[in-house]
């Protein structure tokens, strides 16, 4: 028999009540249960980023995360942090720059960013290069992702 | 991938824990996931139980004891001891190894304790914390033990610890000298990692005794006697030399598994080189330690 438990959780502003196997990966229920397709598998390990959400404000890796354990927690996803209408600032930026080509990794890029200038506004060019390592993008090179991520240094609006 | 099913449960206390997780090995701790959930998602861990350990209070703590020593809480995440105070005041190398671990995402759920508690011989704190003479105190159902961190890892991805022992704290004496950390990522082949901890006399210009360990070579951290002994009682002006006269004899002591990313002679090479290059860092820390 699999054990299913009551989560409660906040995703994106919304208060979500599910019931889910305990072994259940939260990608799989931001994606599979709840509809949003907007944050990416890839790697499966931690390793590339694509599946990065946000919890209480924080980065985490959704493909290695028990859903049981966003209960009574705040999850905020890419579909969070894009406006009805039009983009982010920190989306606006990525295309401004060509911070992005075939776009699989861009909603973890943006969480990553989310997060990072929310806890530090003015990041140092080191600042930016250590809090983003663990996102991978295959197609620009990082250049564009870093030129457009420090054109939004200090932006009162960016976090 | 999904792992296959569990039951889960959330004791809030240590003894409910220990009792709930037996000990046949079906039933396993859990906390930030980062190793464990990889494991179960590849299915090379099977369990029946997760008992997760996040509910019970007390284990995120990292405090200076009464005995001058430093206590940090096995479920405390790499990135809060790497922002901690305390650790940044006292042993800020740790701080650094932990900021340095993995990635964001990684460093934001994984713990300590999970780290050890998995074995994984490339792993940056078994290291680090061996230099630092560190106790791991565990918590089972036969009651409370300390294992100093030089014994705790046995083999590749195998620890002492009893499948029914909670590790909850890990206890080092304030470091009275410079503490440096040094590696080659596991990633960056070959992956090699050096920590060192001296011991300063009070004046700050001899170093009393030194603690030297070597990691990622060997199936867990290996100390370098010969290394410590001729550290012993040396002016910190003449370290570069005792080291380099010391270091042949000293690699030669290693256990270092050879692979695709070295030949064995290569691998000590690359510990020797990044000893001396602590050694430099040692030496401009200690000038700053004693202020």
């Amino acid at each position: 028999m699999t054990q299913l438990l009551a989560i409660s959780f906040s995703l994106n502003g919304k208060t979500i009540a599910v019931d889910v196997p305990a072994h259940m990966l939260l990608i799989d229920l931001i994606r599979d249960r709840l509809g949003l397709k907007g944050t990416k598998r890839s790697c499966d390990m931690e390793v590339c980023g694509a599946c990065t959400v946000l919890l209480d404000g924080e980065p985490i890796s959704s493909c290695t995360t028990l859903a049981v354990d966003v209960d009574r927690r705040e999850v905020t996803t890419i579909e969070g942090v894009t406006p009805p209408e039009g983009l982010s600032p920190i989306q606006e930026a990525f295309v401004l720059h060509g911070g992005l080509q075939c776009g699989f990794c861009t909603p973890g890029f943006i969480m990553a960013v989310t997060s990072l200038l929310k806890t530090t506004p003015h990041p140092t060019d080191a600042e930016i290069r250590h809090y983003l390592d663990g996102n991978l993008c295959r197609c620009t090179g990082y250049t564009k992702i870093f030129e457009a991520v420090k054109s939004l240094a200090g932006r009162q609006d960016a976090a | 991938m999904l792992p296959s099913s569990f039951q889960f449960e959330r004791p809030s206390t240590i003894a409910d824990a220990v009792r709930a997780v037996g000990d046949f090995g079906d039933g396993m701790f859990y906390a930030g996931g980062t190793e464990l959930l990889l494991a179960l998602k590849m299915r090379v861990i099977r369990i029946d139980r997760l008992i997760d350990i996040k509910g019970i209070p007390g284990l995120d703590c990292i405090a200076v004891n009464g005995m001058n020593e430093i206590e940090i809480g096995a479920r405390c995440t790499h990135r809060k001891i790497s922002g901690d105070p305390v650790i940044r005041e006292h042993v800020p190398a740790l701080a650094s190894l932990c900021a340095e671990v993995a990635n964001i995402r990684v460093r934001n759920v994984g713990t300590i304790g999970g780290n050890l508690c998995f074995g994984e011989p490339h792993a940056d704190p078994p290291t680090m914390l061996a230099a630092l003479n560190a106790r791991l105190v565990l918590e089972g159902s036969r009651g409370t033990r300390e294992v100093h961190a030089d014994d705790f890892v046995r083999s590749e991805m195998e620890t002492v610890r009893e499948p029914d022992e909670l590790l909850r704290v890990i206890v080092f004496p304030r470091p009275a000298g410079p503490v440096t950390y040094r590696r080659f990522k596991h990633g960056e082949r070959p992956s090699v990692n050096v920590a060192m901890a001296w011991s300063l006399n009070a004046g700050g210009s001899t170093i009393r005794s030194a603690r030297v360990r070597v990691g990622a070579l060997g199936s867990r951290p290996q100390p370098l006697p010969v290394v410590e002994g001729a550290l012993q009682n040396v002016a910190v002006t003449e370290v570069r030399q005792a080291i380099e006269s010391a270091l042949p004899a000293a690699l030669d002591q290693l256990e270092v598994n050879a692979d695709r990313h070295g030949g064995a002679d290569y691998k000590r090479h690359l510990a020797g080189v990044l000893l001396l290059r602590s050694a430099d860092e040692a030496v401009t820390a200690g000038g700053s330690w004693l202020k």
